[in-house]
C-alpha cells in the first residue's frame, strides 16, 4: 500500500508549515539546552535527524498526568463529570522508527479488553512521521529485536535521507496520505537512481526470539540479583521508555470536590507492588529487575504478540547508575548458552 | 460591578498562646478583618512546614504563623525548634520563588489580645494589596493533560 | 589505581571484607557502581576524575549489607557521607571499611574518627559552576526565581532518581509516598512537583553532603542539587552547623539556641 516520493529539504519546510496552518501542532526530537526533547517544530533545522530524546514521545498518547474524571459533592449528591480527552491533531515529526514502532505496544495494552478512550482519541489524533536513522550509539539495539533503523512499521510516514540531500518518503497510511494531501506539490515522484544514505550500522547484541525461549528457564538465575546490586529502584528507566505502560491512578480531593488523575509508575519502584497488608511479593530490586525483563521480553510476547521493547536505549542512558539494558541482555543470552 | 477582592488568609497558631491571645481579642470586643481563618495546633513545634504551602496551593493569598514567645512555650522548647524551621524554609520558600510578603511570622502571648488584631489587620492589609495570589493557585491546573 | 586495585585484592582473598563497593566502566566514557566480590576481579576497579557519584547510597540497601562487611572507595563526598550515617545510626563502624583516595593512594579507614579526621582536612567547597548558579539565584527577583524553577521542574516527572541516589535518603517508608495523610500530591503535574522538590530540600537540610549525586541522576538535567545545596547552606550561615562533619549527630534542625536571631518574626 505504500507509495514512494522523494521531497528536498527546502519543501520540507513547506511541508511543516502547511501542517501547522492546518490546525496541527508539529512536535519532534529538537535540542533544548543541551537536550534533546521532544518539543515544537517550527523549521526543519528544529529536527534533530539522530540521536535519542531523553524522555520518549508517548507523552503524546499517554501523558504524564491526565484527568480521568472530575466529582463535586453537592450535599448528599455527587456530581460525576466524565472528562473527554481533548487531543489537538498532532505529527510527531522526525521520530525515530524505534519509537514509531512503540506506539504497537501501547496500543496493544490500551485495547487488550477495555478500550482507553484517552489513549485512543490522543492515538487517533497523532499522526507519525518517521526518520530513518543513520547513526546509532552504543545502547541502541533494534536490530536485536528483529527490527533495523529504517522501519517502517508504526510510521505513517517513513523519511529517508538520499545521498543527494532531500528524503525518500515512503507513505504506508490513511493517515500519512491525508499528510501529504496537505502539500501535495512538495512531494516528488521518485527517481529510479535515487541513492539512499545506508541506514546506521546496528550490530545485534542478542537475539529476541531465542531470549524468549531461553528466559523460560532462567527465573531462579542468580543472575538477576548480580545485575540489579547497582540499581537504585528509581524510575527513570520506566517513565523514558516509549513503551513502557504501568501508571498509578491518584484521587485529589478535598471536601467540596476532587479529581482522577492517572500518572506514570514505574514497577522497579519498590512501593509498586506492595500489599494494604504490608506483604510485598517484589521486595527486593532483583525480583523487580526480573519483573522488568521478563515483562518486556517474555510475558508480552506470550500474551500480547508483541515485544515490550523497541532497543531505542534510552532507559540505559537515563539511568543514573547505567543498567545498560543491551549489554544485560547480552550477558543473560550468554549465561543461558552456557546452560 | 464585580466585589472588591479580600483576601483568604489562613493562620496557624498555637494552643495555649496565640489562640488564648485571639479568644482575648474578642472577649475584649477588639474588632479585626474577618478575612483569616484560624487553624489550632497545640504548639508551633508541631507546624510542619507543608503546612504553609498546602494553605497557599489550597487557594490561601496569605498565611499567618504565629506562637508563644521564646522562653514561654507550654511544652517548653517546641518555638525553639519552629524558629529554627522558619529561619530555613523561609530562606527556601524565597529561593524557589514563593513571595515572602504573604507570610507573617510572630510571636503573640495569650495576654496580647490588641497584637493579635493589629498582626492580623496588618498581614491582611498587605494581602490586599498584593491581590490574590495567582501564581500559585494557577498552579493547581498547569501540568495536567 | 593500582594500588586500590592492589588493596581490594588483599582484602578480598583475606575476607576481610565480603565486597568492595566502587567504581568500574561503563557505557561509553562512563563509570558505573560496580561491586568486586570476587579477588580477581578487583582489576575491573577504577578511580579517575569521571568518578564522581557518591557511592554511599549502596551503605543502606538491604541486598548490599545483606552481603556482609563492605569495603567502599570513598571521594571526599562519600566520607561525609559515611559519617551523616554514622550519626544517624545507620551503619556500624565495623561493618565498613572506607577506602580514601588520596594523592594517588589508598588509605584505609576503619574508624569512624580516623573518617572525621581525613575529612576535617578537605576543604568544603560547592563546585564553582554550582556556586555561580546559586548567586544568579539569589541576585534575581522572587518572580524570576519563580519563573525558573516552574521552567525548570515542569520537566520533572518524579521518576525519583535524585532521592534514589542519594545517600541520606534512606527512609523506608518515604513521608511523600505516603497517602495516610497524602502530605504532598504524588503525581507529576506542577505543584506536585514544587511540593515534592520542597520537602527533600528542607529534609536534607542540615543533612546534605554537597555531592550533587541528586542533580546528576535526574534524567531530564533539572539541577535540583541546588535546592539541597542552598537549604544545607542557609543552615551552616544561619546555625554554623553542617551535615557530614561528624559522627556524632549534629543536626540544626532537632536542635535550637535560645537566642537563635532572626529579623522576621514580630
Amino acid at each position: 500500500m505504500s507509495e514512494r516520493y522523494t521531497i528536498t529539504e527546502t519543501s520540507v519546510g513547506s511541508f511543516l508549515q502547511a501542517m501547522t496552518a492546518s490546525g496541527r501542532r508539529v512536535l519532534g526530537p529538537k535540542l533544548v539546552a543541551g537536550r534533546i526533547e521532544i518539543a515544537d517544530i517550527n523549521t526543519f533545522a528544529d529536527v534533530v535527524q539522530n540521536g535519542q530524546s531523553v524522555v520518549s514521545a508517548k507523552g503524546v498518547v499517554f501523558p504524564k498526568v491526565e484527568r480521568l474524571l472530575k466529582y463535586r459533592f453537592e450535599g448528599k449528591n455527587i456530581a460525576l463529570e466524565d472528562v473527554e480527552p481533548q487531543a489537538q491533531p498532532t505529527v510527531l515529526f522526525g521520530l525515530r522508527p524505534c519509537e514509531a514502532r512503540a506506539f504497537h505496544a501501547l496500543d496493544v495494552v490500551f485495547n487488550w479488553d477495555s478500550k482507553d478512550k484517552f489513549f485512543n482519541t490522543r492515538m487517533a489524533n497523532t499522526t507519525v512521521v518517521g526518520l530513518s536513522c543513520t547513526q546509532a550509539d552504543e545502547s541502541c539495539f533494534c536490530t536485536s529485536l528483529g527490527s533495523r533503523p529504517d522501519d517502517t512499521q508504526g510510521s505513517d510516514i517513513l523519511l529517508s535521507p538520499l545521498k543527494a540531500g532531500g528524503f525518500v518518503a515512503e507513505v504506508l497510511t490513511d493517515k500519512g496520505k491525508a499528510l501529504v494531501a496537505l502539500a501535495k506539490d512538495t512531494f516528488q515522484p521518485l527517481a529510479d537512481d535515487a541513492a539512499l544514505v545506508p541506514p546506521a550500522t546496528v550490530a545485534p547484541a542478542f537475539d529476541a526470539k531465542a531470549l524468549q525461549q531461553e528466559l523460560a528457564a532462567m527465573f531462579d538465575s542468580p543472575l538477576w540479583a548480580e545485575q540489579s546490586l547497582r540499581c537504585l529502584g528509581c524510575g527513570a528507566c520506566a517513565f523514558v521508555c516509549p513503551t513502557c505502560v504501568c501508571f498509578d491512578i491518584q484521587d485529589e480531593a478535598d471536601t467540596k470536590q476532587g479529581q482522577r488523575l492517572r500518572a506514570w509508575d514505574s514497577c522497579g519502584m519498590r512501593i509498586f507492588t506492595l500489599h494494604a497488608s504490608g506483604h510485598n511479593p517484589r521486595d527486593k530490586q532483583s525480583q523487580r529487575w526480573r519483573q522488568r525483563v521478563y515483562h518486556k521480553f517474555a510475558y508480552y510476547p506470550e500474551r500480547l504478540g508483541t515485544l515490550g521493547c523497541v532497543g531505542c536505549g534510552k532507559c540505559s542512558r537515563a539511568c543514573p547508575v547505567d543498567m545498560n539494558l543491551k549489554q544485560h541482555l547480552a550477558q543473560v543470552a550468554e549465561a543461558a548458552s552456557q546452560g | 460591578m464585580a466585589d472588591p477582592f479580600e483576601p483568604k488568609m489562613t493562620a496557624f497558631v498555637c494552643n495555649w498562646c496565640t489562640y488564648a491571645g485571639a479568644d482575648l481579642t474578642g472577649t475584649s470586643r477588639i474588632k479585626y478583618q474577618s478575612n483569616v481563618r484560624v487553624i489550632r495546633l497545640p504548639c508551633t513545634g508541631r507546624i510542619d512546614f507543608m503546612l504553609v504551602m498546602k494553605a497557599f496551593s489550597r487557594g490561601s493569598d496569605g498565611v499567618i504563623i504565629s506562637g508563644c514567645h521564646p522562653n514561654d512555650c507550654h511544652y517548653t522548647s517546641g518555638n525553639y525548634h519552629a524558629r529554627r524551621r522558619w529561619m530555613v524554609f523561609r530562606d527556601l520558600l524565597d529561593f524557589m520563588g514563593i513571595d515572602l510578603r504573604r507570610v507573617t511570622f510572630s510571636w503573640v502571648s495569650a495576654a496580647e489580645g490588641a497584637k493579635w488584631a493589629e498582626l492580623v489587620n496588618d498581614a491582611t492589609n498587605t494581602v490586599r494589596a498584593l491581590g490574590p495570589y495567582k501564581e500559585v493557585q494557577q498552579l493547581a491546573a498547569v501540568g495536567i493533560e | 589505581m593500582e594500588a586500590l586495585q592492589n588493596k581490594a585484592k588483599e582484602l578480598l582473598a583475606a575476607s576481610a571484607v565480603k565486597v568492595v563497593i566502587g567504581y568500574g566502566k561503563g557505557t561509553g566514557e562512563s563509570r558505573r557502581p560496580i561491586f568486586v566480590r570476587a579477588a580477581e576481579r578487583a582489576g575491573d576497579l577504577v578511580v579517575d576524575t569521571a568518578c564522581t557519584q557518591n557511592l554511599a547510597t549502596y551503605l543502606t540497601k538491604a541486598e548490599v549489607r545483606a552481603l556482609g562487611r563492605i569495603a567502599i572507595v570513598a571521594i571526599p563526598s562519600t566520607l561525609r557521607s559515611i559519617l551523616q550515617l554514622a550519626a544517624e545510626k545507620q551503619l556500624r563502624e565495623e561493618n565498613v571499611l572506607a577506602l580514601a583516595i588520596v594523592d594517588g593512594g589508598v588509605r584505609e579507614l576503619a574508624t569512624f574518627d580516623a573518617i572525621e579526621e581525613a575529612v576535617a582536612t578537605i576543604p568544603d567547597a560547592i563546585g564553582e559552576a554550582d556556586q555561580k548558579m546559586i548567586d544568579k539565584l539569589t541576585a534575581m527577583s522572587v518572580g524570576e526565581r519563580r519563573a525558573f524553577w516552574a521552567d525548570e521542574l515542569g520537566r520533572c516527572v518524579k521518576c525519583y532518581a535524585c532521592r534514589s541516589s542519594c545517600p541520606m535518603c534512606y527512609c523506608e517508608r518515604c513521608t511523600m509516598d505516603c497517602n495516610r495523610p497524602q502530605w504532598i500530591p504524588v503525581a507529576s503535574h506542577a505543584i506536585g512537583n514544587l511540593e515534592y522538590h520542597m520537602v527533600r530540600a528542607m529534609h536534607l537540610a542540615g543533612r546534605c553532603v554537597e555531592c550533587g549525586t541528586c542533580g546528576a541522576a535526574c534524567p531530564v538535567g533539572i539541577p535540583v542539587h541546588l535546592l539541597t545545596f542552598f537549604a544545607e547552606q542557609t543552615v551552616r550561615r544561619q546555625f554554623g552547623q553542617k551535615g557530614g562533619a561528624s559522627a556524632k549527630l549534629d543536626y540544626a534542625m532537632s536542635t535550637f539556641k535560645p537566642d537563635d536571631k532572626e529579623t522576621f518574626i514580630r
